[in-house]
């Protein structure tokens, strides 16, 4: 995805907007001095976080900062990927962000300074905080599986960062001769969306199936169980025993090296050559909770389960994906309900008021094929400082549900998806 | 607490134009939630029904049968098995009254 530098021209146009809505606020509220919020990350985390805030409370000062003017969802790219959509559907824009009186900084956010309480942008702008919001998704870890680097993305493509390399890799497959092999990697846990690699395997898989029926998708994983697997491996055996094949940690599948100049992914046991390869490789908090020292060993953020408040750093919030959220999954319904409790929690802080004990709830859908869709949902709440899972509730979609139940949860899928970009970017 | 009420107070004194912009009351515990589906706004293309002005008394009874299995449903059995009956019945409350 592109990064979008910060112009002086971009910064004054966001400082022009900002002082619109500064004029909207009464003069003796500024006078007062009012509180400041910035928030670092525009994706489902940031931007639900920092209109939930504007929204709850306008008096307060809130500022997003994010490098890239669209943005470019991950959720259903996997359909994109299958021919399935086209990537403009899945990308926004933050003029209704700005239009809620919230200034944005296109910038990259390069430093943090906790004790100071300012955040510094690319081009030396700071920008002071009374709490901030650190919502930066994920990162790749370029160091996690060798030979796999920036470089090796641009011909075997990760793909989970939505936007040009979404497209890479469906104009590879489509570019892809009938009979080739297309080798996919997932890593081991945590990592963003949990069901994401079964979602898109099924979903190149349909593809092939469609399109390239002497084709067939192999996906080596380092993990002998995943999310919804009941539910993956029984649509595969039904839709796709042709096109598919999943190869668990037990039976070689950890991706050990990747072969770039060999288009090869390397287990302990076997070498796989691929025509077409998508390897998701291991992860961790996008790069400012590193800078602003959010991120504790593992890469990812511990965090204070009631107000989302890092364990690492007074004053800072961490949601979404770069997070430990216990049995929350890294999921854009979990990050938007995330930011939600956050911003409530911030708005009390902020007044001096004690925050209240929140309860979460996540869905996750994944398409299967058209018209097959699945979840699984949870409804959580702190015990002992941990997101939790609150008992007798959540769990997946019934294993033995007719089609006519996967054909409603396909549709309930794009109505969520409709319904949630709207509360974040419409 | 009582300090920042104090405090609250007299920004409102000295600025009596500012009340339309007062914190709204926090939403309950799990109602924020909801919105990640059941759409907020208006004009959303979904199937998944808005919960915004619907009266307490359907969400309710709504809730009851997905927690009963009375009411066929595909997610939300699973999700109103995590509120008790009070919790329920104050985020329908809440919902009521937003518009």
């Amino acid at each position: 995805m592109t990064r979008n530098r910060l112009s002086r021209r971009d910064f004054l146009a966001s400082a022009a907007s900002a002082a619109t809505a500064a004029a909207l606020v009464p003069a003796p509220a500024l006078a007062q001095g009012a509180a400041r919020v910035v928030v670092i990350g525009g994706g489902f985390a940031g931007a639900s976080a920092a209109r939930a805030i504007k929204k709850a409370d306008p008096r307060i000062a809130v500022t997003l900062v994010e490098a890239s003017r669209t943005f470019t969802a991950c959720p259903f790219s996997n359909l994109v990927i299958g021919g399935l959509r086209e990537l403009k559907a899945q990308q926004f824009g933050y003029d209704k962000v700005a239009a809620d009186g919230i200034q944005i900084a296109f910038a990259t956010a390069t430093r943090v300074d906790p004790q100071a309480r300012n955040v510094t942008l690319e081009g030396g702008t700071t920008l002071a905080y009374d709490r901030l919001v650190v919502a930066p998704g994920i990162d790749l870890r370029w160091d996690g599986l060798p030979g796999y680097n920036e470089a090796a993305a641009g011909k075997m493509p990760h793909a989970w960062k939505a936007g040009e390399q979404t497209l890479l890799l469906r104009s590879q497959l489509e570019a892809m001769q009938d009979g080739g092999v297309v080798v996919m990697s997932a890593p081991a846990n945590p990592f963003r969306c949990p069901p994401g690699p079964y979602e898109r395997a099924s979903l190149i898989a349909n593809y092939l199936k469609t399109r390239k029926p002497k084709s067939k998708l192999i996906l080596l994983d380092a993990k002998d169980a995943f999310s919804k697997q009941r539910l993956f491996q029984n649509a595969w055996k039904e839709l796709y025993p042709d096109h598919l094949e999943w190869v668990a940690l037990s039976k070689g599948g950890k991706v050990t090296s990747v072969d770039l100049a060999e288009m090869t992914l390397v287990t302990d046991f076997a070498r796989h050559k691929a025509a077409v390869a998508n390897v998701i490789p291991p992860q961790k908090a996008g790069r400012i909770a590193e800078v602003a020292g959010v991120a504790d060993a593992t890469g990812w953020c511990p965090i204070d389960a009631t107000t989302f408040e890092s364990k690492r750093a007074p004053n800072i919030h961490v949601l979404g994906d770069a997070i430990i959220a216990g049995a929350m999954p890294k999921s854009a319904f979990s990050a938007n309900a995330q930011a939600k409790v956050c911003a409530a929690a911030i708005v009390k802080l902020l007044a001096g008021q004690p925050p209240s004990q929140p309860r979460l709830i996540n869905t996750c859908y994944s398409v299967v094929a058209p018209n097959y869709g699945i979840t699984v949902a949870g409804v959580y709440q702190p015990v002992d400082g941990v997101l939790t899972d609150v008992q007798g509730a959540g769990g997946v979609s019934p294993v033995d549900a007719p089609r006519s139940t996967r054909a409603q949860e396909a549709l309930f899928a794009e109505g969520w998806f409709n319904a949630i970009t709207s509360e974040v970017f419409g | 607490m009582s300090k920042a009420r104090t405090l609250l107070g007299v920004v409102m004194l000295i600025a009596p134009g500012a009340a339309v912009l007062a914190a709204s009351p926090e939403p309950p515990a799990g109602a924020s939630s909801c919105t990640g589906c059941h759409a907020a706004g208006l004009g959303v293309d979904t199937a998944v029904p808005r919960l915004v002005g619907r009266s307490a008394a359907e969400i309710v009874s709504q809730m009851q049968a997905f927690k009963t299995g009375q009411k066929q449903s595909t997610v939300m059995d699973r999700i109103a098995k995590g509120f008790t009956d009070a919790e329920v019945q104050a985020i329908a409350d809440w919902y009521a009254q937003q518009k």
